[in-house]
């Protein structure tokens, strides 16, 4: 199977595990990943602004390309797979943006949200199943306890990204458990983190991002998944005490494409 | 003060309907940006709907909510709240010189750690 992948900045420079493994899994899964050519970085937030055209573009341009090549858009990144679904979302029931947008298309041709996107989770979910990935496990991660660390951007707004319920979500749990490991599910899972706000008040993202590790430790965890370089580095940067880690590392891992995952 | 151009405006670009707001103050009770905020998400709802945009325009608040879209998933009412606190926020920094962070702040902001997402989305969200 082959789909467009859509990496975003970090994954090219500060979250290079998370692509570098998201390449390696999929070759043992099947799965080519091709990377649309000439990417350009999403702006890390989708502005639910109507009149905001501009900052919307390069999504599109993205979608599009996948849509000419006839191929889902995959992408690893929660904020580039939340700008690029939120965008597609916008093309699809917003004819005037649609309108718009298109105007500045003329070189690439219009584009109306044809493409299908997909999270690298709901890929192997929904394209792989978990049932193969468990089938293709080398190395079962027994006994591991692992807490999924879901963030805001997986699943929020559900109407627009509906990959889970948002509120008692189980696919990254699935995947654990897929992997041969021990899900810890706890209620902080969906909070925020703070995000980008680490660029203005350090602190407030310190206070979120320890609520959220402290809980995960009360339900046991000895280890934390995230598919965002923003959440994993704000965690790390409270003083997470158990391992953060890209949830990538851990499926490389499993499939025997990647050393102990236990920085 | 009731402004109706600039509430007409902020409905326009949010696309929220404020008029189905029960002030049941849900959407407050879940920012996770609660603490920090003068007004908080119900309060920009209401505040558009009755007109009273200035003290919005000029609130620290603008800048304290995290984009989490819990407010808009946790809304009985379908109310939207995160759109319309990004609208009002796109009204102030569209001004001339009104950006809420220049590249000048950027080298005490990063360590060796620091993803790009951090930068591009502090960008996106703090300057026009
Ligand atoms: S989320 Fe960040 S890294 Fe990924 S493409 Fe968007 S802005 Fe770039
Ligand atoms: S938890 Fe924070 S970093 Fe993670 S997706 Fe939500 S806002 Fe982004
Ligand atoms: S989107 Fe903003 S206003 Fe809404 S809950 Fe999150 S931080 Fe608060
Ligand atoms: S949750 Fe919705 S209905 Fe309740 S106060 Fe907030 S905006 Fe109004």
């Amino acid at each position: 199977m082959k789909v467009s992948y859509f990496p975003g900045c970090t994954l090219k420079n500060k979250a290079k595990d998370l692509d570098i493994y998201a390449y390696k899994s999929a070759d043992v899964l099947g799965v080519t990943l091709e990377e649309i050519e000439n990417w350009q970085c999403c702006g890390g937030v989708f502005t639910t602004a109507n009149d905001e055209v501009a900052t919307k573009l390069s999504s599109v341009r993205a979608l599009k390309y996948a849509s000419d090549k006839n191929q889902p858009l995959v992408s690893v990144c929660s904020a580039c797979h939340n700008v690029l679904k939120q965008t597609n979302y916008a093309m699809q029931t917003n004819t005037q943006f649609a309108d718009k947008v298109n105007r500045y298309m003329a070189e690439d041709g219009a584009y109306n949200g044809e493409t299908e996107v997909y999270h690298y989770l709901e890929m192997l979910r929904d394209l792989v199943t978990f049932d193969t990935l468990k089938e293709k496990v080398v190395n079962v991660l027994k006994g591991k306890k692992i807490a999924a660390y879901y963030g805001c951007l997986l699943l929020r707004p559900n109407t627009v990204m509906k990959m889970d319920d948002p509120e008692n979500p189980t696919i990254m749990e699935d995947f654990i458990r897929a992997l041969g490991a021990d899900a810890v599910v706890y209620a902080k899972r969906n909070e925020c983190c703070g995000g980008y706000i680490s660029a203005q008040s350090p602190e407030t993202a310190k206070k979120n991002s320890q609520a959220i590790i402290e809980n995960a430790k009360a339900a046991g965890a000895e280890m934390i998944i995230t598919a965002c370089p923003l959440c994993k580095y704000n965690l790390v940067k409270s003083g997470a005490d158990i391992p953060v880690v890209y949830f990538t590392e851990l499926l490389a891992e499993a499939l025997g494409v990647k050393e102990d995952t236990n920085e | 003060m009731n402004n109706r151009y600039l509430q007409k405006e902020i409905l326009r670009i949010s696309g929220a309907d404020v008029s189905k707001c029960m002030r049941c103050g849900k959407c407050s009770g879940t920012c996770p940006a609660y603490d920090e905020m003068e007004y908080h998400p119900h309060q920009f709802a209401n505040m558009v709907e009755s007109g009273d945009i200035e003290p919005l325009l000029n609130s620290q608040s603008l800048y304290k909510c995290l984009s989490c879209f819990a407010c808009i998933d946790r809304c009985p009412r379908g109310v939207e709240p995160a759109k319309i606190v990004e609208a009002v926020r796109l009204l102030a920094t569209r001004k001339q010189g009104a950006n809420h962070m220049t590249a000048n702040d950027v080298p005490a902001i990063v360590d060796e750690d620091t993803p790009q997402q951090l930068l591009v989305s502090a960008f996106r969200k703090y300057t026009k």
